[in-house]
């Protein structure tokens, strides 16, 4: 089938010729070793990691971790023993095939993958197939999908596999067409080109270019691509499939007697089932064909999820309460402030010091996506298969292997496209459940959550407090102090073990502290001049589920910082965007707060009740800026909506990217789009209530994430040249800056500056919670009156 | 077991089931037509969104009982045949705006808007800003920026 790629490797001479047809003339190259495979093209690379930057003005705050190695160096380091086995095919028809190993959830990394092969190896976009590989436990923690670091870290193998692959294609046209491989080009949609016009296709080539054995290359690669494909904007791959429905994610999938299967759950958070009173009524009802009683409900197996539904709700039993029954916002905030560590003592300060302090709390947010946790499986005495959109299918691997009593060799897992995640299939809550009720009933499932499960027993972005110091002496800052107190933040997906696994690379402290005292100082860093700056994370309280949520703590510590720079800014009587901008400590993040404040009009006169926000933010390998402009004028507050929040309205977003070397920009400037929509819900709707144990939304008209009456009718997002050779983030990029631009303009607009969010979160319910119950609500019959 | 008839995209299709059963359930479990999409099922996310007999519904808040034998059920499936073409207008239009992200929602996005523009000219008037306002659709990766784009590019070619 696949007739990889070719035997001489291209040595230096031959690629500075070919370098030159980019006509760039003074390309900068490096050198790359990879291979040729007997079958396969087997390539290794070696990434290398940004500098730090130089300090600005203010006074020099000394780097924080983050600045010299952050958690998108991680994620990179940790890929690199097993990059080798990145591997790129040339079918026979000429086409380039690549089995991901990550998970495409809708941020486009199949699309920006697809482009940076179709770069590489002169080949149309359609011509690259990318499929999401199963799990590869050889690939040890380079499968695990996060910290927008697909791109940053697949980058150079993706281009060093394929140009392993054109080389050894160029050589198998040299013997086939008896010129010199230097003398030979590629051309634009699989052709290599003799000086003398004579042309041959690499579907023609591809069995040639095949050898028996693994042949160790040298490739020379030009630090930027040439930009005929990468840098240019592309459509999604797989977007005409999405809008014609042809798209399958988990439940879509028809794999043999893999019926509907739902579970019933306990009324109270991670509830346990103690008994079924009613298990033969049950199993009796139409459609239902399986029930089987677990830990964490009564599963549930019938010709449609329409009969699951209603065999869910007619179940009776008895539960054990879970771990937070009878707790509250309140008791678990009271928790949290308990837990607080004093502020660390500053230094004797002059006399006339002046601190500018302020208290946050953030509410728990639910980052349950579209696609509800989902999973097929199928789990036989000696073997099983799981499908689910998985971004640590190693870690599932061996946790379904171990629950089901299988060797991790004989589990299956393929990872299929998910709905959306923000986090959540970071864990795979859905395919062990799967798994483990496949082999309790002994047939195959489709299992799906409800929506209500989704929203309640799903993961959740934990509550946490902010505290911030600072003192001014003068006008100058001289100290910041943030210190974060949050419920746990569960990285049991992969990340752990492989902070555990790498803990004796990290920079010198970080290899001794907790996981996730160690994400956080690898991910904050305060983005100005403030002079001694001091971020801590105290963590308690591991009962509830948790995950990251479309980034992890930056929203948050962001938001609350931002707040702070406009009190300030205030306080020494500068303006919000020429403070930020003379206390920048980064060139890029200056440039990109520049830029909205152009583009934005920072400054321009407002209507009493409106107001415009800035705020920066630095992740990612990149630097952001947001400009927002409210109305929270009351007529606009209180504008009608059934069943809806509405509120204060962003009526305008400016927003600005330096994503360093940018592979498709119009996929960059959709995720930025997203993530504005996340930063507005962070800041004004988005959150779930705790009450007696359990979280009361159960559905999109309790959980309130924007919606249409909410978002910006203007967005503008600007995405900055850069020289820079290496790809940022994207996925969660466009958040913190929003949500901190949000609240910084919300305080302006009102005169008051908030100490929670979401705003909404403490105003009285917007909904009448559903039942806990029966625990999912009943499907409504009344869809043919309600017609448009 | 009774059996359930209704038009499918343009074909009579009769469903041995329970006249209880919700249509989306007909549809996806029963007759392996899955471009309408579960996201809540109980008509809040609009991920489900479909047309009865030329107006937007919901399938996941219909009994398949309920359905008459000659009521024309279209799918984003069967949309593209409504204009005898490959695509519809209104799918033209969100490739070209490169709408989907993680794609989950925008088949009940497309028939929403189809749905929206028929219903603005029935009134004799063109989408507003209201009406953009008021789209119930959820999407959670926030798309809403080209949606909007979108169905007002859309109309046009409608």
């Amino acid at each position: 089938m696949t007739g990889p790629a070719g035997s001489t490797g291209l040595g230096q001479d031959q690629a500075a010729t070919e370098g030159d047809t980019t006509g760039t003339g003074t390309v900068s190259r490096r050198g790359f070793l990879g291979f040729v495979l007997g079958g396969a093209t087997l390539v290794a690379a070696a990434p290398f990691l940004e500098q730090p930057p130089a300090a600005a003005d203010g006074i020099p705050t000394v780097p924080q971790p983050a600045e010299i190695y952050d958690l998108n160096d991680f994620l990179t380091h940790i890929t690199l023993p097993t990059s080798q086995l990145i591997t790129i095919s040339i079918d026979e028809d000429g086409g380039a095939s690549f089995a991901l190993p990550r998970a495409e959830v809708g941020q486009g990394i199949t699309t920006s993958t697809a482009m940076i092969i179709a770069e590489e190896l002169d080949l149309p976009l359609e011509k690259v197939r990318i499929s999401l590989a199963p799990a590869r436990p050889e690939l040890l923690f380079n499968q695990l999908t996060g910290g927008s670091n697909t791109t940053i870290s697949t980058y150079t193998p993706v281009r060093v596999a394929a140009a392993v692959a054109r080389g050894a294609l160029l050589a198998a046209a040299a013997r086939l067409l008896g010129d010199n491989v230097d003398q030979l080009v590629t051309k634009a949609g699989g052709i290599v080109e003799a000086p003398d016009g004579r042309q041959v296709t690499y579907a023609e080539l591809t069995i040639d270019a095949a050898v028996a054995q693994d042949r160790a290359v040298e490739v020379q690669l030009p630090d930027r691509p040439a930009g005929r494909v990468v840098g240019t904007p592309q459509n999604r791959v797989d977007a005409r499939d999405a809008i014609t429905g042809r798209k399958q994610y988990a439940t879509d999938l028809q794999v043999e007697d893999a019926w509907p299967t739902m579970v019933c759950r306990a009324p109270t958070l991670n509830g346990t089932l103690r008994s079924v009173e009613n298990l033969d009524a049950v199993r009796d009802m139409p459609g239902v064909t399986h029930v089987a009683e677990l830990d964490f409900g009564v599963a549930i197996r019938a010709r449609t999820f329409g009969q699951c539904i209603d065999a869910v709700r007619a179940v009776e039993a008895q539960w054990e309460d879970g771990p937070v029954a009878g707790e509250s916002d309140e008791t678990v905030l009271r928790g949290l402030q308990a837990s607080q560590l004093p502020l660390p003592k500053l230094p004797s300060l002059p006399l006339l010091a002046r601190t500018v302090n302020h208290d946050v709390t953030f509410y728990f947010r639910s980052n349950s996506p579209m696609d509800t946790n989902s999973a097929v499986a199928d789990v036989r005495s000696d073997r099983a298969e799981i499908w689910s959109a998985l971004k640590s299918p190693v870690v599932a691997q061996a946790a379904i292997a171990e629950a089901v009593g299988l060797p991790v060799d004989k589990v299956t897992v393929n990872v299929v496209q998910g709905g959306g995640s923000f986090g959540r299939r970071l864990f795979f809550d859905g395919a062990l459940e799967a798994a483990r009720i496949s082999k309790a009933m002994g047939v195959p499932v489709k299992l799906m959550w409800h929506r209500a499960d989704d929203a309640r027993a799903g993961r959740v972005h934990p509550m946490c407090t902010s505290r911030i110091r600072t003192v001014l002496v003068g006008d100058e800052v001289v100290a910041f102090q943030q210190s974060l107190t949050s419920i746990e933040t569960d990285f049991r997906h992969g990340l752990g073990d492989a902070l555990t696994a790498f803990a004796a690379d990290l920079p010198t402290g970080l290899g001794n502290l907790g996981f996730s005292e160690t994400v956080f100082l690898l991910t904050q860093e305060v983005p100005y001049n403030f002079g001694a700056v001091v971020q801590t994370l105290t963590e308690v309280d591991q009962r509830f589920n948790t995950g990251s949520m479309r980034n992890i703590y930056s929203p948050d510590v962001r938001a609350a910082s931002e707040l702070v720079v406009d009190q300030v800014a205030a306080a020494v009587g500068k303006d919000p965007y020429e403070f930020r901008r003379s206390h920048a400590r980064n060139p890029r993040v200056a440039a990109v707060l520049d830029k909205v404040a152009e583009e934005g009009g920072w400054g321009r006169t407002m209507e009493p009740g409106t107001a415009q926000g800035i705020a920066i933010h630095k992740e990612y390998k990149g630097a952001t800026a947001c400009l927002v402009e409210i109305d929270c004028r009351p007529e606009t507050v209180g504008r009608q909506v059934r069943d809806a929040v509405t509120g204060p309205r962003v009526t305008k977003v400016v927003f600005a990217v330096d994503a360093g070397l940018v592979i498709n920009p119009r996929g960059l400037e959709a995720q930025m789009q997203g993530g504005i929509n996340d930063g507005i819900a962070l800041a004004l709707t988005s959150s779930l209530h705790l009450r007696d144990g359990h979280f009361l939304e159960a559905s999109w008209d309790n959980y309130f994430y924007t919606r249409q009456w909410n978002t910006p009718p203007e967005v503008e997002v600007h995405i900055m040249p850069s020289e820079s050779p290496q790809p940022g983030g994207a996925g969660e990029a466009g958040v913190a800056a929003t949500f901190a631009a949000v609240a910084c303009a919300y305080a302006r607009a009102t005169g008051t500056t908030p100490t929670h969010f979401p705003i909404n979160h403490l105003e009285p319910l917007a909904f009448e919670p559903k039942t806990f119950e029966p625990p999912i609500p009943p499907s409504p019959t009344n869809g043919l009156r309600l017609t448009y | 077991m009774p059996t359930q008839t209704f038009r499918l995209n343009g074909e009579t299709v009769t469903v041995d089931v329970e006249d209880d059963v919700r249509v989306l359930w007909v549809l996806r479990d029963l007759l392996g037509v899955t471009g309408p999409k579960y996201g809540c099922g109980i008509n809040v996310c609009k991920a489900c969104t479909s047309h009865v007999n030329g107006r937007a519904f919901n399938p996941c808040a219909v009994r398949v009982g309920d359905l008459a034998a000659d009521d024309e059920v279209t799918t984003i499936e069967g949309l593209p045949a409504t204009v005898g073409a490959e695509l519809h207008p209104m799918q033209e239009a969100w490739l070209e705006h490169d709408v989907a992200q993680c794609g989950y929602c925008q088949p009940g996005q497309v028939m929403a808007a189809v749905a929206l523009v028929n219903k603005a000219r029935r009134e004799g008037r063109t989408i507003t800003d209201a009406d953009l306002d008021g789209i119930r659709n959820i999407c959670r990766c926030g798309t809403y920026t080209r949606i909007r784009e979108a169905v007002v590019d859309g109309e046009s070619r409608m």
